[in-house]
């Protein structure tokens, strides 16, 4: 994730929380490799990994969901996800993705509390 | 109608930040999702690495 998205993310996190201290603030991702997109749920999570950008060191621990995973799928109306979606769904294993996500939002996000 | 699939939307009211990639589902499409199922999103943007 490029600095200019870490920076964005940690202000409207931060800024979400310090308004009505909620924890409603989710991070859905869209990246059909899913290495590259388990680099990106780690930095919305526990830090930048690279120790580079803005979140570096810094643990949101955001509930981060990608947008393939059956859980987004099952909530999004049908005719949409398939319109904005779908065709994604060939390509990549996304039952695989669901059970990778699960697993970082049970062990770093706030939703594992 | 929301939640098109039947089962309970837990993405109604919530804040969504969405990081969508060039080469995978994009932003636009991502947030297209999100909000159709009640969320609200707040920042959407497509990474492209090259």
């Amino acid at each position: 994730m490029d600095a200019e998205n870490q920076a964005q993310v940690k202000k409207i996190a931060e800024g979400v929380e310090r308004e009505d201290g909620s924890n409603n603030v989710i991070v859905v991702l869209g990246a059909s490799d899913i290495e590259g997109a388990l680099i990106s749920a780690e930095t919305v999570t526990v830090g930048d990994p690279s120790f580079t950008g803005p979140l570096a060191g810094v643990s949101l621990r955001l509930p981060v969901y990608h947008i393939l995973e059956p859980e987004i799928k099952q909530a999004v109306p049908q005719d949409v996800y398939e319109e904005n979606a779908g065709i994604w769904e060939l390509t990549v294993d996304t039952e695989k993705i669901g059970e990778e996500f699960k697993a970082i939002r049970k062990k770093n996000s706030r939703e594992g509390d | 109608m929301k939640g098109g699939y039947g089962m309970d939307n837990w993405l109604e009211g919530k804040t969504a930040i969405v990081i969508g990639e060039r080469d995978g589902v994009q932003g636009p499409s991502i947030a297209t999702c999100l909000e159709a199922a009640g969320a609200n999103v707040v920042y959407a943007v497509t990474e492209c690495f090259v």
